[in-house]
C-alpha cells in the first residue's frame, strides 16, 4: 500500500460529472443493441456531443444522432445541428413533426399552438421506426421538479410512457438497460449537472453554441411578464407594442413557447457571471409551456415526451 | 409538514469564479416530521438555491392548500401524487453548492416501507445526515436509518438533533440524545459520527450558527459538509478497472489507428500510472499499461471515479466484462457470493428461480444458495426466514454460472456492490453487498 492514494486530490466537480456522464454513455454502447442520442443544436446536447467524443473516441460514436423538429426552429440552430454533425463525421437523422401531422397523427388544435408537447409522438414513431431500444438525452434533474425524481435509466413501456411511481431502483452505478422489444430507456447522463455546470463546461471545454444564446438585438413583444420574440410563428397582434431588445436564448426550443431574456451576456464568461446571480430557474424565465401548472411536465412525461 | 418563515428578498451570489473543492453526496434521513424538508428548504434557501419563481409556485401552492406560510416540503416532494397526499414516496435529488464544493443530495423518505428507498439514496452517498427530532429522541426509525447507512458503507455520519427550539436549546437533551445513540452505534460499530444540535425551522447551526446554541462548540453542519475529505483518499485503495466497451476503430481512414485497441472504462478504486504491472481477468495475462488517454489527450496516471481508456503493451484478448488490475492486488475470483441483500420487489424471493447478477460490468445467472438469516431492522435482531420480501435485509449466498471478481464491499463499493434482475420483467429486485 502506498502513501500516494493518500495524498492525492479529488477530481473538480466538472471532472466528476463529465466522467459520470462518459461511464453512462459507454454503459449504453456496452447494454443496447440500437441506440439514439437526441442532438437539437441546443447546449445541453452540446456538451453530450463532447462527452461522446470523450467516451468513443478515436472510435466513431456507437449511435447516430437524431433530432425531433418541430419545424418551428430558429435557423441558426437548425443550421449548428447541421455543422456539428457534418464536423463529428456522425450521422444525423431528422424527423419532422410536419410529417406526422401530414401523416394524420399528430393534429394540432390551431396552426399557432406551440408544437413542443406533440413532440412525443414523432419521437415515438422515430423510435418505432429504427427500432431503437435507447435513447440518451440531455434532460437535468435541476430543471423542474418531475425530473428530480428521475431515473438516469428510465424505463419506458411500449407506448411510451413514464410511469412515477413504478420506476426500478437505481444503485451505485450499476444501470439496468434491459428492456423487451417495443420498449426502450431514455438515458440522462448529464442527470446531475445543473444549468451553471453546463455553462461551466461550455467554457472549459471551449465548445462552440448557435448564436442566439449570446446577447444580440431582436424585436420583441411584452407579454405576461417574459418576452416573446417577433417571428414568422410569432407574429405582431392587434395592440402589440414591438420593442428592440438586446436579447439572448437560455434555452433554444420550439420558437413559439422559448422566449429570450433580457441580456448584454455576449460571451460564456458574461453567462456564466449572470447565471450565478440569476433569480429565475431557466424553465420558469424561458418555457412559456411550463407555466400552465405546477405538474405539467410531469404530465408531459407520462405521455412519452423527453 | 414544515413550514419556514419569513421569506426575506433573495441575495446576489457573489460574482467571482466559483473555487472548486469538488462534489460530495449526502442523504437525508428522516421522516417529514423530524424536520428533514424544512432542513433540506433551509440548505437550498440560506444557499441562495432557491429562485424566484420557484418560491412564488411554492407560496401559490401553499396557499391553495389553506398553509399561511409557505410548506418548504413542496421544494422536494416533486410528483404529483406526492403532492396531494403530502408524502414523500420516492428519491429525489437535489443539487446546490456553496461556492467550493457541489452538492447532490438524496432526500429518501423515512418510512419503514420504503427501506429499498433509503437503501438506493445510500448507495451513492459519502455522507448521511440522521436526524433526530430533539424532543422524541433515539428511535427505532434512527436506529434502522442508522443500520441501513452502516450497511451501505457510508463514510461519514451526521446525527443531527433538530428542533432544538422546541427544547428550550437545552444542552442536557442533546446530550442525552448523543448519549442513547452512542449505546447502540457501539454495538453496531458504527465509527466516526458527528452530533449536532440545530434549528432547521430558524437556522440555527444549519449555515448561520445562531445566538441560541453558544454551548455548543463543534462545527456548523455547512462547516463539516465543506470540510470532509473526498472517499477515495480516505485510505490507500486497490486498483479496480472493470472494462465497460472496447474500442477498435479498424475501419478509420487513419492507417495508424489500424492496430488501436482501446480498453474504456471509469477506474473503481485505486489508481494507475503509465508503465504499471496490470493483470487481465478472467485470463490472468499479465501486460503493462502503455498509455492512459482521454480523447486525444494522454495522462500520466488516472485515479477513482475517472473514466479513461487504457492502452496495454501486449495485444491481449479484452471484452467487457473483464476487469484490469494492478498485478499483485488481485481480487478475490469465485462463484460463490457470501452477502447482504437487500430486497427490492414486490414479488418475494423465489428460491427455485433463477435470476441474474450484476457485478461491475459483468452478468451472471444465479441461484440461491440459501438464506442464513434475516435482520429486524427496528431491533437488530437476527431471524431464521426462507422467504424474503419487499424491504427485507438478509444474509444470503448464492451459487453463479460465471466467475466474479469481487472484493469485500467494505473495502471497495465499486468492486463490493451487485444488483440482482428478474429476467422475466427486467426489474431489478435486489441489492447486495459482497461480504
Amino acid at each position: 500500500m502506498s502513501n500516494a492514494a493518500l495524498s492525492r486530490v479529488t477530481l473538480s466537480h466538472l471532472d466528476w460529472l463529465e466522467s459520470e456522464a462518459i461511464h453512462i454513455m459507454r454503459e449504453v454502447a456496452g447494454q443496447c443493441s440500437n441506440p439514439v442520442l437526441l442532438f437539437s443544436g441546443g447546449k445541453d446536447s452540446i456538451c453530450m456531443l463532447r462527452i461522446a467524443e470523450k467516451a468513443f473516441r478515436p472510435g466513431r460514436f456507437p449511435f447516430p444522432l437524431m433530432h425531433i423538429d418541430t419545424g418551428h426552429n430558429y435557423q441558426e440552430v437548425i443550421d449548428f445541428r447541421d455543422q456539428r454533425a457534418a464536423e463529428l463525421g456522425e450521422r444525423l437523422i431528422v424527423r419532422s413533426l410536419e410529417d406526422s401531422m401530414a401523416r394524420g397523427t399528430v393534429v394540432l388544435k390551431s396552426a399557432d399552438e406551440p408544437r413542443n408537447k406533440h413532440q412525443s409522438i414523432t419521437l415515438l414513431e422515430a423510435i418505432e421506426e429504427f427500432a431503437f431500444d435507447a435513447c440518451i438525452g440531455g434532460a437535468r434533474r435541476d430543471e423542474e421538479k418531475a425530473r428530480a425524481k428521475e431515473r438516469i435509466f428510465s424505463f419506458r413501456d411500449e407506448f411510451g410512457q413514464w410511469d412515477p411511481k413504478n420506476q426500478r431502483p437505481e444503485l451505485w452505478d450499476l444501470y439496468n438497460a434491459r428492456s423487451f422489444k417495443g420498449e426502450n430507456i431514455r438515458v440522462f447522463p448529464i442527470s446531475n449537472w445543473t444549468e451553471i455546470d453546463v455553462w461551466q463546461y461550455i467554457e472549459r471545454e471551449q465548445l462552440a453554441l448557435p448564436s442566439i444564446y449570446f446577447a444580440h438585438h431582436r424585436p420583441v413583444v411584452r407579454r405576461s411578464g417574459g418576452l416573446l420574440p417577433v417571428t414568422a410563428v410569432t407574429p405582431v397582434k392587434p395592440g402589440d407594442l414591438v420593442e428592440e431588445v438586446r436579447v439572448r436564448f437560455r434555452t433554444v426550443g420550439d420558437i413559439t413557447c422559448t422566449a429570450p431574456v433580457e441580456s448584454d451576456a455576449d460571451s460564456v464568461a458574461k453567462i456564466i457571471a449572470e447565471t450565478a446571480i440569476t433569480t429565475i430557474t431557466e424553465r420558469g424565465a424561458t418555457r412559456l409551456d411550463d407555466q400552465t401548472s405546477d405538474a405539467s411536465m410531469e404530465q408531459r412525461k407520462k405521455e412519452g415526451y423527453f | 409538514m414544515s413550514a419556514i418563515d419569513p421569506i426575506e428578498p433573495m441575495q446576489a451570489l457573489p460574482l467571482e469564479d466559483i473555487p472548486d473543492n469538488g462534489l460530495l453526496r449526502f442523504l437525508t434521513c428522516g421522516s417529514v416530521d423530524d424536520g428533514k424538508s424544512t432542513l433540506i428548504g433551509r440548505l437550498l434557501f440560506d444557499s441562495k438555491t432557491i429562485l424566484a419563481d420557484t418560491l412564488h409556485a411554492m407560496q401559490r401552492s401553499s396557499e391553495k392548500r389553506g398553509l399561511d406560510v409557505v410548506d418548504l416540503s413542496l421544494l422536494t416532494d416533486g410528483l404529483q401524487a406526492e403532492r396531494e397526499q403530502g408524502i414523500t414516496i420516492d428519491v429525489a435529488y437535489r443539487y446546490f453548492t456553496t461556492g467550493t464544493r457541489k452538492y447532490i443530495i438524496a432526500d429518501a423518505p423515512g418510512h419503514e416501507q420504503y427501506t429499498r428507498n433509503m437503501v438506493t439514496a445510500a448507495s451513492t452517498a459519502d455522507l448521511a445526515i440522521i436526524l433526530i427530532d430533539a424532543r422524541k429522541g433515539v428511535l427505532a426509525q434512527t436506529r434502522r436509518h442508522s443500520y441501513i447507512a452502516h450497511l451501505l458503507g457510508i463514510p461519514h455520519v451526521v446525527v443531527a438533533v433538530n428542533k432544538m427550539d422546541l427544547v428550550d436549546y437545552s444542552p442536557e437533551v442533546f446530550a442525552r440524545i448523543k448519549a442513547d445513540y452512542l449505546a447502540f452505534a457501539g454495538k453496531l460499530g458504527i465509527e466516526n459520527i458527528r452530533f449536532m444540535p440545530m434549528s432547521a425551522l430558524h437556522g440555527d447551526m444549519i449555515v448561520e450558527r445562531g445566538e441560541r446554541l453558544d454551548w455548543y462548540a463543534g462545527p456548523s453542519l455547512i462547516e463539516v459538509l465543506e470540510t470532509v475529505p473526498p472517499v477515495h483518499s480516505a485510505h490507500a485503495e486497490k486498483f479496480r478497472f472493470p472494462v465497460q466497451y472496447v474500442c477498435r476503430p479498424q475501419d478509420s481512414a487513419n492507417p495508424e489507428l489500424h492496430d488501436y485497441r482501446g480498453f474504456m472504462g471509469r477506474v473503481e478504486s485505486g489508481e494507475l500510472t503509465i508503465g504499471d504491472a496490470v493483470t487481465v481477468l478472467p485470463s490472468g495475462r499479465e501486460t503493462r499499461v502503455k498509455d492512459i488517454q482521454v480523447l486525444a489527450e494522454s495522462l500520466p496516471s488516472a485515479v477513482a471515479e475517472q473514466s479513461v481508456t487504457l492502452l496495454l503493451e501486449d495485444e491481449i484478448d479484452i471484452s467487457r466484462g473483464d476487469m484490469i488490475v494492478k498485478s499483485g492486488e488481485l481480487p478475490k475470483l469465485g462463484k460463490e457470493i457470501d452477502a447482504m441483500l437487500c430486497w427490492l420487489a414486490e414479488a418475494p424471493l423465489d428460491p427455485r428461480r433463477k435470476y441474474l447478477i450484476r457485478h461491475t460490468t459483468r452478468d451472471s445467472k444465479a441461484m440461491l444458495a440459501g438464506i442464513d438469516y434475516r435482520i429486524d431492522i427496528n431491533t437488530m435482531e437476527r431471524q431464521a426466514s426462507d422467504r424474503l420480501v419487499m424491504n427485507d435485509i438478509a444474509r444470503v449466498r448464492f451459487k453463479l454460472a460465471q466467475p466474479i471478481f469481487a472484493d469485500p464491499y467494505a473495502e471497495s463499493r465499486g468492486t463490493g456492490a451487485f444488483i440482482v434482475i428478474d429476467e422475466s420483467s427486467n426489474n431489478t429486485i435486489g441489492a447486495g453487498m459482497i461480504l
